[in-house]
């Protein structure tokens, strides 16, 4: 069992309410996954800007104060970077006036032994051990506006409970794929994806299916065309919710194991694992609500 | 918070009372009592395990196995239900005016259930005896290795339909995504007409009982045969 909350807001007058309603939603999936969680939020003024590159780091202590981290990373990057290093909660955030593969290679080379859980332009990722609601509390998501937003509560099976092993999967710019169930091939499929040049960060089942959507994403396939793609090759058990800068999909496997129920009103989409997670959400009572049929792939944007 | 009202039916509002102490009200329950109960969001295990011949309406959504293990008595859901609706119902009534989710009126030995909207996968697995009308659709593998009682489907059935059935009947109006091992269709005659129009006005519909089509086992997977293994 695992638990998930996914919320894309299509009123911008609900965006200062993003976390406040993300965060009602995750109290009500954490019985579904209590070992560890996982946040990513979307175009969430303060953590990220446009323009900019935002890297979240696994954990608040990088063995460096963030001031000689932003050092090195000065050095390293153009003077117009202005990079900047904040901890938020247990997860380190990391900021700069330039595109994500410089940034990432300037952070590998400053921080080699840490471990990037979040990249992009729009999206700021945060993960932790503990009760769900703790690391939620911990990295201030009441208070979050934003556009969209998706958590994660896990109850580990195929991999330990580590923050590393929580979801969201973040592996290309703006992408996360969170996932409740269990892929039974990942191994022959990863062995694959590393001939192919992949790098893994976990021995995670979740995150071979992340890699395979970013590789699907970066061959050309659209994120509809990626999760059926992965609906071909990937084996196992499966509710899989994906976000995009500016898109949400979700994809349940063919005999439907795992439970996946919709919202969708002029406001918003929501998916979670059960109703109750839903049931507080405004306009709820006018909403419509649906399952999503076993193995067709859904997908709204903003 | 439970409020008894001058009509003698009892409001539980779940946004003040836990289920525990909803479900303990209902198991004290006395013949010809009636409930309401207010506020559900989506909890789980509601009014589960009725000994009495009670009336209980629950306004907006339940959780999972909702009015599971029913015996007696009238349950009526104005909304949706989660995973496992009814499961193991033994007689009394069950009504969702929304949509079930997967499993619904599974293993069930008696009594009705009827779903308006849709039901999800595994409608009626193993099912032993329970009638079932629904107003919609139902998923796949709905009826697998279903033992007895009937089954009635008024939108569209998914795949593999009445997998390893043995004696229910179903009845479906649209169409059959695919039939499971060993299900076949089979003649409507007359007793199966008056059974279909009985069943679909238990359930307060007026759909045409000659409109439907009948399901069943073709009895060639009741005893284990080798010759059978690739079947299964």
């Amino acid at each position: 069992m695992c638990g998930i909350a996914a919320l894309q807001l299509r009123n911008p007058s609900l965006h200062p309410e993003m976390g406040r309603l993300l965060s009602s939603m995750m109290c009500q999936i954490v019985d579904r996954g209590p070992d560890s969680a996982g946040l990513a939020v979307y175009n969430t003024p303060g953590l990220v800007s446009a323009g900019t590159s935002t890297f979240s780091l696994l954990g608040k202590d990088q063995g460096m104060v963030p001031e000689a981290i932003e050092a090195s990373l000065g050095e390293l990057l153009p003077s117009t970077a202005n990079a900047l290093v904040r901890a938020l909660g247990d997860t380190t955030l990391v900021t700069a006036a330039v595109g994500t593969g410089l940034l990432a290679k300037a952070i590998t080379e400053t921080l080699p032994t840490a471990t990037i859980i979040g990249r992009g332009e729009h999206v700021a990722v945060m993960k932790g051990v503990g009760h769900p609601m703790q690391i939620a509390a911990d990295h201030g998501l009441e208070s979050m506006a934003g556009t969209q937003g998706l958590s994660h509560t896990r109850m580990a099976t195929e991999s330990a409970v580590t923050a590393g092993g929580s979801h969201p999967f973040s592996v290309a710019d703006d992408l996360c794929l969170v996932h409740n169930g269990s892929f039974s091939n990942h191994a022959t499929i990863r062995r694959e994806l590393k001939r192919q040049g992949v790098v893994f960060d976990s021995d995670n089942d979740t995150e071979v299916g992340a890699r395979y959507v970013a590789s699907r994403l970066q061959q050309g396939d659209d994120l509809e065309t990626a999760l059926t793609n992965l609906g071909k090759v990937f084996d196992g058990f499966y509710t899989l919710v994906v976000t995009t800068a500016d898109s949400l999909a979700v994809v349940r496997d063919p005999i439907a194991c795992k439970p996946a129920i919709i919202a969708e009103s002029d406001d918003y989409v929501a998916m979670a694992s059960e109703y109750r997670a839903l049931a507080s959400l405004p306009g709820i009572e006018t909403a419509r609500i649906f399952e999503p049929e076993p193995g067709k792939v859904y997908t709204w944007s903003l | 918070m439970v409020t008894l009202t001058a009509d003698t039916s009892t409001v539980t509002d779940l946004s003040t009372s836990t289920v525990r102490e909803l479900n303990q009200s209902l198991h004290s329950a006395a013949d010809g009592q009636s409930w309401t109960i207010e506020n559900p969001g989506g909890k789980h295990s509601l009014a589960v395990g009725i000994d009495a011949d009670i009336t209980v309406t629950l306004n907006g959504h339940a959780g999972y196995y909702a009015a599971g293990m029913h015996q007696k008595g009238d349950v009526t859901i104005n909304g949706n239900a989660g995973v496992g609706l009814a499961e193991n119902i033994m007689s009394g009534r069950v009504h969702v005016k929304g949509d079930a989710s997967q499993s619904a009126a599974a293993t069930g030995h008696g009594g009705l259930v009827v779903i308006d909207g849709n039901a999800g996968a595994r409608c009626g697995i193993s099912m032993k005896g329970v009638d079932i009308v629904v107003g919609g659709n139902i998923g796949h593998m709905s009826a697998f290795m279903a033992q007895a009682g009937r089954l009635v489907v008024c939108g569209d059935a998914g795949e593999a339909l009445g997998d390893s059935i043995y004696e229910a009947r179903i009845y479906v109006k649209g169409t059959v995504a695919s039939l499971g091992a060993d299900c076949i269709e089979k003649p409507m005659k007359p007793e199966h007409l008056d059974e279909l129009a009985g069943l679909l006005a238990a359930a307060g519909r007026d759909d045409n009982p000659a409109d439907f089509t009948r399901y069943g086992s073709a009895r060639n997977l009741y005893h284990f045969h080798v010759g059978n293994s690739a079947s299964y």
